[in-house]
């Protein structure tokens, strides 16, 4: 069996940047990497001054090729610029041990040096959007995502490193910035707007939009104090959507709301997405990036480790999340780099003291590589639809000789109940392998689990009966049923009739 | 490289930001109470009547200055303004966390919108003054036109102390009681409760044109001559010819341009030192 290509290029680099690695450096052409590092040049006259350098001001290098980000751009599309670029951007925060809270002790202790605790929140991140594109940036927590939107947002500075944006930009880290309760839905939209980038003019002359658009017609002169979370959380929706920006960068605003509000969120977001706005959205929810991202980057520990489409991100992110690889560079680093704290991020996975004896038992003659699932047509999928035919796939390296060994491969549902199971035990065998191979099983059946996550477990055993385990891994990976909801736990075909008539008693069941 | 800074890139929204803020703080004030505007009044005049009972009845220091009470009345809402300008200024920036921390905007705002809102509820409280001014038989004189002049100027030295204290409070949240302290000597250092001409009578010269010295109280001075009455001494003659007027001019530049430079120094990384 060969191995799995495992090395991964970012969508960026096969659309023709160097690379050396997989951290792909953008060059740029140094007019633009000049204005933007030297002067603090506004977005929008960063962007006349590129459109009007002519075409020959972005050179072709000879030597490396199409070697600049813009030079690729503007060799393929002449009009277009990315519509964000960061290159090699690198943010550093120092936590003092002992913070100095006061005057007073400065004063008394003017020389004493506070220790501080680097804790390096980005390291050397490059990326490049196109305009149009709907870019997601996932990570775990920690993994400096949301500190990356803040410097290209503007509101942190980075260390080292440049940001170029093309275009008007509104971020939208929480909606509703800048509410305040005691005011009624005009002066708190005034604001928002105002602080989002709107001029006082258009603002007032979009009032009657937004009102309408969060169906607020009623309650205009309400106090903010007197609404309800949705209500409130409806106006600040619309404000957002009215600013007519370029760029949004927006960051798990979608986490707020019910679900009809969600989808209503979802509904606007495939229209900004149909107008060509260029959305960068900050998430961990890898069901929102294959919903709506073009395109993406994984972040871990301050690094893009993975860039490209959605279906690539989720396997590497899970892949991240439950490989042997990233835990045991996790347990290494724990001893040096203090976990980044950046924000607080609900519902991610929990992770135990010691993950691998929890979740993995066995002696390892043989062991259970990696898990995954593919689709109807053979691709890796993270996530497969109902009804459709689909692969759980494990690969199995023989580290010993076997002689008909067990697999077994069963699928949990998020609550834990164990939905499916299936192994050999009731055969095939599997005949004989020898030291040192490697086997992929696939099992593949046709999908009748209802919508939900499922989680893999995946075993090999050797050909006895019984608890005894070569390697036995417990939630290895997971995938999305995606579909309409079903009523139980499976979604079985089924046929339903109906028989009608003034009285039918008896015949009904038969 | 693009990061938060004081004044953003674009000054039109710097000031739209500006004007909105302070909107929304002084509606929020006088909309949030029914006799919003009364509330406002009450807090000058209550302290004006205790000190002009005390200070014309108890003890006489009025001096021959006409229309003491008006000056009185005047003396303390400009200190209400300078007060309420630099001592909101002080927690203005923690207080709106919630904007700096999520949101990219000119940073400058927050302390100009301070000053801005101060400046507001100056000019309310002014007119009670002016009542008060031609009830007791004060005339509009064209000298009142240098008023503004020196309300920006007041503005300005405000704005200067409110971007040095909000910059710094970040860091060190000490500069809070420090600050109350300084308002409180300034207070009572200035010539509000008294007409500077009983500190010529009784303290020397000397002492009046060193207190001058103080730009608050060289402004103060200059407020009641113009706008007052010319009987009340102006702040050249009390601090002894023009060109030592440069020294209160001169310490309002220096606490503008330091303010100045330590916000802009501070600004790109006030988000992170919340």
């Amino acid at each position: 069996m060969t191995h799995e290509c495992s090395t991964y290029y970012s969508a960026d680099v096969e659309r023709g940047f160097t690379h050396d690695d997989p951290e792909v450096a953008i060059e740029w052409p140094d007019d633009i990497a000049l204005l933007v590092s030297q002067r603090d040049v506004d977005a929008r006259a960063l962007r006349e001054i590129a459109d009007e350098l002519p075409l020959s001001a972005y050179p072709e290098r000879a030597d490396a090729g199409p070697s600049s980000a813009a030079a690729f751009y503007h060799s393929r599309m002449p009009d277009e610029h990315p519509a964000v670029v960061v290159d090699s951007l690198s943010k550093t925060f120092s936590i003092p041990h002992e913070r100095v809270h006061t005057l007073k002790e400065k004063a008394l202790h003017p020389f004493r040096r506070t220790e501080y605790d680097e804790l390096r929140a980005l390291r050397e991140v490059s990326f490049a959007v196109e305009p149009g594109e709907f870019f997601g940036m996932v990570g775990r927590n920690g993994s400096g995502k949301s500190t990356l939107l803040k410097c290209v947002a503007g509101i942190y500075r980075a260390d080292a490193g440049d940001i170029y944006v093309n275009g008007r930009m509104s971020t939208f880290i929480e909606l509703g910035v800048g509410f305040n309760p005691d005011l009624a839905a005009y002066d708190n939209t005034m604001i928002n707007a105002t602080m989002l980038g709107l001029s006082t003019k258009e603002a007032r002359r979009r009032f009657d939009q937004i009102i309408a658009f969060a169906e607020l017609e009623e309650f205009v002169d309400l106090k903010l104090k007197n609404y309800s979370s949705g209500m409130m959380v409806r106006l600040a929706f619309s404000v957002m959507i009215q600013v007519d920006a370029d760029i949004l960068l927006i960051d798990e605003v979608l986490a707020v709301g019910d679900a009809a509000f969600q989808q209503k969120c979802f509904d606007e977001f495939a229209r900004i997405r149909r107008q060509g706005t260029t959305v960068l959205l900050v998430t961990h929810d890898m069901g929102a990036v294959e919903r709506f991202c073009d395109r993406g980057m994984l972040l871990e520990r301050g690094r893009v480790v993975e860039r490209g489409d959605p279906e690539r991100l989720t396997s590497r992110y899970l892949e991240l999340n439950f490989s042997q690889d990233a835990r045991a560079a996790e347990a290494q680093q724990a001893g040096d780099v203090p976990e980044p704290v950046v924000a607080a991020e609900p519902d991610a996975p929990t992770e135990d003291e010691d993950p691998e004896a929890a979740t993995r038992l066995g002696d390892r003659r043989a062991e259970v590589l990696e898990c995954w699932f593919e689709d109807e047509h053979g691709h890796r999928a993270e996530a497969v639809h109902g009804g459709s035919r689909c692969t759980c796939a494990m690969r199995v390296r023989f580290n010993g000789s076997s002689e008909n060994p067990i697999v077994s491969l069963s699928l949990a549902n998020s609550i834990g109940d164990v939905v499916v199971g299936a192994s050999n035990r009731r055969g095939p065998d599997l005949g004989s392998f020898e030291a040192d191979s490697e086997a992929v099983v696939r099992v593949t059946f046709t999908n009748v689990l209802a919508p939900d996550r499922y989680w893999v477990t995946a075993g090999v055993a050797p050909d006895v009966n019984g608890l005894y385990w070569h390697d036995r891994r417990i939630r290895l990976t997971s995938v999305v049923v995606t579909g309409i909801g079903a009523e139980g736990l499976v979604d079985l075909p089924y046929e339903l009739t109906t028989q009608r008539g003034a009285t039918i008693t008896s015949e009904l069941g038969s | 490289m693009k990061g938060p800074s004081a004044f953003g890139s674009d000054m039109g929204r710097f000031w739209r930001l500006t004007y909105a803020l302070a909107v929304t703080d002084f509606k929020l004030k006088f909309f949030g109470s029914v006799l919003g505007y009364l509330w406002q009044l009450m807090r000058p005049l209550m302290l004006f009547g205790v000190l002009y009972v005390v200070f014309t009845q108890f003890l006489d220091v009025t001096g021959d200055a006409k229309y003491f009470p008006v000056a009185l009345l005047l003396g303390i809402v400009v200190f209400q303004f300078f007060g309420e300008a630099t001592g909101n200024s002080v927690r203005c920036i923690v207080n709106r966390e919630n904007l700096v921390r999520k949101i990219e905007f000119p940073r400058l705002a927050v302390p100009a919108a301070t000053v801005l809102t101060a400046l507001f509820n100056f000019t309310l409280n002014l007119i009670p003054v002016v009542l008060f001014l031609l009830l007791a038989g004060g005339q509009p004189r064209w000298s009142w036109f240098a008023f503004p002049l020196l309300l920006a100027l007041l503005a300005i030295f405000a704005l200067g102390f409110g971007m040095l204290l909000s910059a710094l409070f970040v860091r060190y949240r000490d500069v809070e009681p420090i600050w109350d302290v300084v308002l409180q000597v300034m207070f009572y250092g200035s010539p509000i409760l008294y007409p500077l001409q009983t500190v010529i009578d009784k303290a020397g010269p000397k002492v009046a044109s060193a207190l001058i010295c103080n730009p608050f109280a060289a402004i103060l001075q200059e407020i009641r001559h113009t706008f007052i009455d010319p009987s009340h001494v102006s702040a050249t003659a009390a601090i002894g010819g023009t060109a030592r007027l440069l020294i209160p001019l001169g310490a309002i530049a220096v606490v503008f341009a330091l303010g100045l430079w330590v916000f802009i120094r501070e600004a790109p990384r006030i988000a992170e030192d919340l």
